[in-house]
């Protein structure tokens, strides 16, 4: 093998920032999104390959449901500083607040109504892009996502009718009003992820790693009991020791039993998984067509 | 006839020891790995009934890449739709209309792994009119699948997958003559059909092809050997993907890096950094070596490259598709649109231009139309001069001064642009001489372009001044 080679990690990585200069180029309000979630700790740690000495050109966005583990926004509060970013917060609660969004009645998950409060987010900051952490291994409908993802005046996903993203020419054009949505970690899959970490030694927050946690069955997940989550009759808790794999909002995310520790641990776990990342997640699980019909109307 | 070739019985008890021994020479971290972990990116394409989604089902099931919520959610629609029958197409027809038609109708793309590779699927449609998916799904691929019923042969559509694979410059092409389970494995069907291809392929500017009898849906040659093939000496269709030669893909002849982005840190704590100006972008051919005498074009002015950075230090060199940050000993003007490149071998530079293109919009392609073309890390404004040939898929042949290109349409025409591209004919390099056409107010990609060889190159003397 010739010494102009890229191993696979090297190929993502120069894909990724590839497209984060991209977007810093062609667009004037770009933001990131930022969770702390694993996924965007790449995806920072991308900006700064791509954007260093200069800082990272764009501020930091995050949706805050108010059902937040409280562990990710700690290392997001943390992460933003160490990197001297600027951090945009808007709360799904203020959206509930000033009308923006509206449960239904009786709706106690938040997922739903992040999607009015990113849109007003957009809107309020005339952001014409937004680059996202989503990789297309997640899930079937995101398989059919573009690195570039064009979102109308709605926000609206129409996959039916995408641009044709040819070589690795992008197509970044868009009208007063409309958005792009861009996702760098397209082509990583959950272990190229973990692998990027280990290698670049990015720091994660701890709720990826196993420890001790009251937990709830149901649906078949292990839930984690807080106040925003408690136990029905005829539900059984216990204390186990756990980790999550994925993060979403505390009340959806399913806790794996795991004794993993470590990224190295981690890997290894992942290397001899049985189910998906995205099989610990009951928004998903909802239905068939759960993920495509959150994304045609602008979910991340 | 029943045609059971979308549905599929499998035993959904792989056993941990299966796993294990399927992952016991992963080496998940690469330590003690020789040879880094390649990833090698694939498409598949073929019409509705040929079996591509069956068959990457197949791939991801025997190589033991399918997680059990996959199989739960396939036997879950299985039960309620399928009569109790797994439909492996299910995996990869992720959005509503499709499983609703049975039809695949976007790219999607999937990921696996081997001990050996990473492999990158794009399950491209064959439907007539999603051609511009075909392309946009290939463009980047190393290898090409062309999947054939061997009940029906060779078909317009394998013909027309084939020319594209051909005209994209795929560097592999793999012919998966499936369904080989319903011709009683016979080998004179299998070598009927590998004649049919042979009869145009020499038309066509393919290297390397390879000929593979399949059966997806009972996975004879795929992953495992077939036992109900023994004539057939070559690999399995999985030890192919693993083994074909893709380290000479990239172009490491002649440096080029287009400008993407300014690197000019604003208000550095560092005091260092006050002056600092560096040209960040992603190889697009060849290796550059710190202190390398280079070109800016298309401004012609010349310099030195003083530092090659990355965030993880100075390189004292780098290669095509790196991504890096130029330093240039000189404070010369360079923008983004711009390209460095290496004196040894230039490129063309030309505001009139020749390409072939597949057009991709409903609203056909006439002379006289402006369009935004993006090439590289710039986009300008062009005018197409000239259709001069449309190229009839069943012959190959062009046909000359079409009045216009339909949709799918594939031609050749001439552009002249608002200012100088600098390029390579597309068959020397496909990211300096590849382009796509923007339909101004719209927005939309409308066409894919892949430019001829130029006329005339740039002279290292020509437009040499000094500063």
């Amino acid at each position: 093998m010739s010494s102009y080679h890229l191993d696979h990690l090297q190929y993502l990585e120069t894909e990724a920032i590839h497209v984060m200069r991209e977007v810093a180029a062609e667009f004037e309000r770009p933001c990131l999104l930022f969770s702390g979630g694993k996924d965007s700790i790449c995806l920072l740690r991308l900006a700064e390959k791509a954007f260093r000495p200069s800082e990272i050109p764009m501020p930091l966005l995050n949706i805050d449901t108010g059902h937040h583990f409280p562990e990710l926004n700690d290392f997001r509060d943390q992460r933003a500083a160490e990197l001297g970013a600027k951090l945009i917060i808007r709360r799904v609660e203020d959206a509930i607040t000033k009308g923006i969004a509206v449960p239904a009645p009786g709706e106690v998950s938040r997922n739903r109504l992040q999607i009015p409060t990113l849109l007003a987010a957009i809107e309020e900051f005339r952001f014409d892009c937004c680059i996202g952490g989503a990789r297309r291994d997640e899930e079937k409908a995101r398989a059919k996502e573009r690195f570039f993802s064009f979102r109308d005046s709605f926000g609206q996903w129409d996959p039916k009718n995408q641009r044709p993203e040819i070589w690795n020419l992008y197509n970044g054009r868009v009208n007063s009003g409309e958005h792009m949505r861009v996702f760098p970690l397209s082509n990583w899959t959950e272990m190229d992820v973990w692998q990027f970490i280990h290698r670049e030694k990015l720091e994660v927050p701890t709720i990826y790693f196993s420890h001790k946690r009251t937990v709830l069955r149901r649906q078949g997940q292990w839930l984690p009991v807080t106040e925003f989550l408690q136990r029905k009759s005829g539900e059984e808790t216990r204390e186990l020791v756990v980790r999550v794999r994925t993060i979403g909002d505390i009340i959806s995310t399913g806790m794996v039993e795991s004794p993993a520790d470590s990224v190295d641990d981690i890997i290894a776990e992942i290397a001899s998984a049985r189910v998906t990342e995205r099989g610990s997640r009951a928004d998903d699980k909802a239905s068939e067509a759960a993920m495509e019909d959150r994304k045609k109307q602008g979910y991340f | 006839m029943k045609d059971t070739a979308q549905t599929i019985s499998i035993d959904q008890t792989v056993s941990d020891s299966e796993r294990f021994e399927a992952l016991k020479d992963f080496n998940v971290l690469g330590h003690a790995s020789h040879h880094p972990v390649e990833i090698l990116r694939f498409n598949t394409c073929g019409s509705v009934d040929d079996g591509k989604s069956t068959l990457i089902g197949r791939l991801l099931y025997d190589s033991k890449s399918l997680m059990e919520d996959q199989l739960e959610a396939l036997q879950r629609s299985a039960d309620i739709t399928g009569g109790g029958q797994i439909n492996l197409a299910d995996l990869t027809d992720g959005l509503r209309a499709e499983r609703e038609q049975g039809i695949t109708i976007d790219v999607a793309y999937r990921y696996f792994a081997t001990p050996r590779r990473k492999f990158i699927i794009a399950d491209t449609p064959g439907h007539v009119q999603y051609t511009r998916n075909m392309v946009t799904g290939a463009s980047s691929a190393n290898l090409s699948v062309v999947l054939v019923d061997a009940r029906a042969g060779v078909i317009e559509q394998s013909r027309r997958h084939t020319y594209l694979a051909s005209l994209l410059r795929i560097p592999h092409l793999v012919v998966a003559v499936n369904k080989m389970d319903l011709v009683n494995w016979s080998e004179e069907r299998f070598l009927e059909i590998r004649d049919q291809f042979e009869e145009f392929l020499p038309r066509l500017d393919i290297k390397d092809v390879k000929f593979i009898p399949l059966s997806a849906l009972l996975g004879d040659n795929v992953v495992d050997l077939s036992k109900n093939m023994p004539w057939y000496q070559g690999p399995t269709f999985l030890g192919h993907l693993e083994t074909v030669h893709i380290a000479s893909d990239w172009n490491l002849n002649g440096f080029r890096l287009p400008v993407q982005w300014v690197n000019r840190p604003k208000n550095p704590t560092d005091i260092r950094l006050h002056d600092f100006r560096g040209f960040s972008g992603q190889i697009a051919g060849g290796i550059v070596r710190q202190g390398q005498k280079v070109m800016v074009l298309p401004s012609g002015l010349r310099s030195t490259v003083k530092e090659i950075r990355t965030y993880d230090g100075p390189r004292a060199e780098a290669f095509c598709p790196q991504s890096i940050t130029l330093v240039l000993e000189d404070d010369i003007d360079v923008s983004r649109g711009d390209m460095v490149v290496g004196l040894d071998a230039l490129p063309g530079m030309s505001m009139e231009l020749s390409a072939r293109v597949c057009w991709m919009h409903p609203r056909p392609l006439q002379a006289g139309r402006k369009f935004f073309l993006k090439q590289t890390s710039q986009t300008v404004q062009v005018v197409v001069t000239a259709l001069e040939s449309r190229i009839n898929i069943q012959t190959f042949d062009p046909e000359p001064a079409p009045d216009e290109l339909p949709m799918n349409g594939i031609g050749q025409i001439k552009l002249l642009a608002a200012k100088p591209i600098v390029f390579d004919g597309y068959a020397a390099n496909r990211l300096t001489g590849s382009f796509i056409l923007i339909e101004p107010g719209t927005n939309a990609t409308v066409a894919a372009g892949m430019l001829l060889p130029p006329a005339e190159t740039v002279k290292p003397e020509y437009n040499d001044f000094v500063i």
